[in-house]
């Protein structure tokens, strides 16, 4: 029995930290979508910016400063996109917010490949690189767990619970969903529609930032950094758009559920299952429970 | 002060002596307001005074909801001023308009639909709050005790308003008419010194409508608010309003107390239709 519950859990946890990586990257959209009713197309294209403004700004300056000059430059970046973009656009329609991200997506990417180059960076924080065994007593062998997996956890869990009283336990949370309900009407009681989108953007940017550095870790600081926003959307459609406890449980429950589907029933259709099945985990979401596990109202705009 | 005696001569609403007005609160002086080719306003004059409920009225599409939202900064004239407490303004920003005391209510309800009633009228407080949206995110102890107040001022205008049996109810839920009335009370949390009323009772039945006429006049008379409105039913507007501007394809057509502006030829042939 034991022998079998070893695997079950290294598999487990595997999964488990991984989609607490997925969930980082959907944080970033459903804060912008709680914000400004926008699905923001450029959360990947921000991840990889942020990763390599640190890894480039790494070279020169130690981590603390280069982490601290990436955050500033993540927040003139949401300073600029709410100038330049967001502020033009105020009171039109959801889908044109989102063609705007778009827009802002193909210029991040050209951008920071222009600004910071385009070769694959590694990113070294120092993490020891050898796995930890635990739980060797009780089961034979132990489990095998990532320093690098774990560092993300637990990084991930304090931006999170940061986030959580940032949102709930300040007016900011009511003024945020003032805002993406109505903009009009947001805008006549007074709430400072820029100032909003400025704190959500900037938000956004540092979590991307996080997301951006756990992953670099993990895949080296590269182009396909941007399309790991494409593994974020199931997240989301499970968890909701408009939830950021949704963003985590459905991390979690993809990560989780598309490592053990590889292992246990991925034998079955001659393995390789990982790569879609957090897509159809996410098409029945989408068939049976639209608004996702925690999502307020159905998804229009996705 | 004619306004207020045409009133007492017609033996209906408040009397004479109960209607008092100040200066002028705003002024909108030769307003055009165009969308491409179309002409939504062309230069539309008047004023309206202190404590006063100003109705503006007209056919559809006479521009009518084009004149609230360049008061409170939504659309921005072409040409023109709106001169509001005495400052005057090509360009109003929504934000400054709601700042310096004016809140509105919308045609089409805008509230925030997943929000309970309680959450929607608190957000009229934002701008009371001392410090700012920033600063209460980073440190939300003073905040806290500053959200109690507010909560206690708003829960004098839910149970002013009657809506105390639906203050944890999703907006989104409620009937038409409760919904109107939410809005009203997300208005007045502002503490507007102008309030502007996009058809507040559209779409009401009688009854609804009554409460509606009820509340306005209370809100006028018991805090004072200068109420500007639009309303479509006309013996409403006669009934609870000082003065009354019509409009017509953009233009002002008449300018007065309810009494003159329902003798005015031109706002006849513009509500029946001229014959040629």
């Amino acid at each position: 029995m034991l022998e079998e519950i070893g695997p079950f859990l290294e598999v487990l946890l595997g999964g488990l930290m991984a989609g607490v990586l997925y969930a980082l990257v959907a944080l970033g959209f459903v804060l912008i979508f709680k914000a400004s009713g926008v699905f923001n197309f450029a959360q990947g294209a921000m991840v990889l910016f942020a990763a390599l403004t640190l890894v480039r700004l790494m070279e020169v300056l130690p981590f603390v400063l280069a982490f601290a000059a990436s955050c500033a430059i993540m927040v003139a970046l949401a300073f600029a996109i709410e100038r330049l973009v967001l502020r033009p656009l105020v009171n039109q329609e959801g889908l044109i917010l989102f063609m705007a991200t778009i827009g802002i997506t193909f210029f991040i990417d050209g951008f920071g490949q222009t600004l910071w180059g385009s070769d694959i960076y590694t990113l070294e924080l120092g993490l020891p690189k050898s796995p930890w065994i635990i739980l060797d007593p009780p089961l034979p062998g132990g489990i095998l767990v990532s320093p690098v997996d774990v560092f993300a956890a637990v990084t991930a869990g304090a931006l999170v619970a940061g986030l959580a009283v940032f949102f709930n336990r300040t007016k900011v949370g009511r003024a945020l969903r003032a805002v993406a309900d109505d903009h009009q009407a947001a805008q006549s009681v007074g709430i400072p529609l820029n100032t909003i989108w400025l704190i959500v953007w900037s938000v956004a940017g540092v979590v991307a930032l996080v997301a951006g550095m756990a992953w670099g870790t993990k895949l080296g600081v590269q182009f396909s950094l941007a399309l790991v926003a494409l593994k974020a959307i199931p997240v989301i459609i499970l968890g909701g758009l408009t939830s950021i406890p949704g963003a985590i449980v459905g991390g979690l429950i993809i990560g989780a559920g598309e490592k053990l589907a590889e292992v246990y029933i991925g034998p079955a259709f001659g393995g390789g299952i990982e790569n879609w099945f957090a897509y159809v985990v996410a098409l029945l979401f989408l068939l049976f429970r639209p608004q996702g596990l925690f999502g307020e109202r159905i998804i229009e705009r996705v | 002060m004619q306004s207020a005696t045409a009133r007492a001569e017609r033996g209906e609403g408040q009397p004479a002596a109960g209607r008092k007005f100040g200066g002028e609160i705003l002024k909108v002086d030769g307003i055009s307001l165009s969308f491409g080719g179309v002409k939504a306003l062309s230069d539309v004059s008047f004023s309206i005074r202190e404590h006063e409920i100003f109705a503006i009225i007209g056919p559809n599409g006479a521009g009518k909801s084009s004149m609230l939202n360049v008061i409170n900064g939504f659309y921005h004239p072409q040409q023109g001023t709106v001169t509001y407490k005495g400052v005057t303004r090509r360009d109003v920003d929504p934000h400054d308009a709601a700042r310096n005391g004016i809140a509105r209510t919308f045609q089409n309800i805008a509230l925030f639909k997943g929000m309970s009633t309680l959450d929607n009228v608190m957000t009229g407080r934002i701008l009371k709050m001392r410090r700012g949206i920033l600063w209460q995110a980073l440190y939300w102890g003073p905040a806290q005790r500053e959200e109690i107040e507010h909560r206690a001022f708003v829960e004098r205008i839910i149970d002013f308003l009657e809506i105390q049996a639906i203050r944890k109810t999703p907006v989104g839920r409620l009937p038409y008419g409760l919904q109107k009335r939410v809005e009203l009370a997300r208005a007045l949390a502002m503490e507007p010194d102008l309030l502007l009323l996009d058809e507040p009772m559209a779409g009401m039945n009688v009854e609804e409508k009554e409460d509606m006429c009820r509340f306005i006049l209370d809100v006028n008379e018991q805090f004072g608010t200068t109420i500007a409105l639009i309303e479509h039913d006309m013996g409403v507007v006669m009934d609870i309003s000082d003065r009354v501007v019509v409009l017509d394809y953009g233009r002002k057509i008449a300018d007065g107390t309810p009494d003159v502006v329902r003798g005015d030829k031109a706002v006849i042939d513009a509500y029946l239709g001229v014959a040629h």
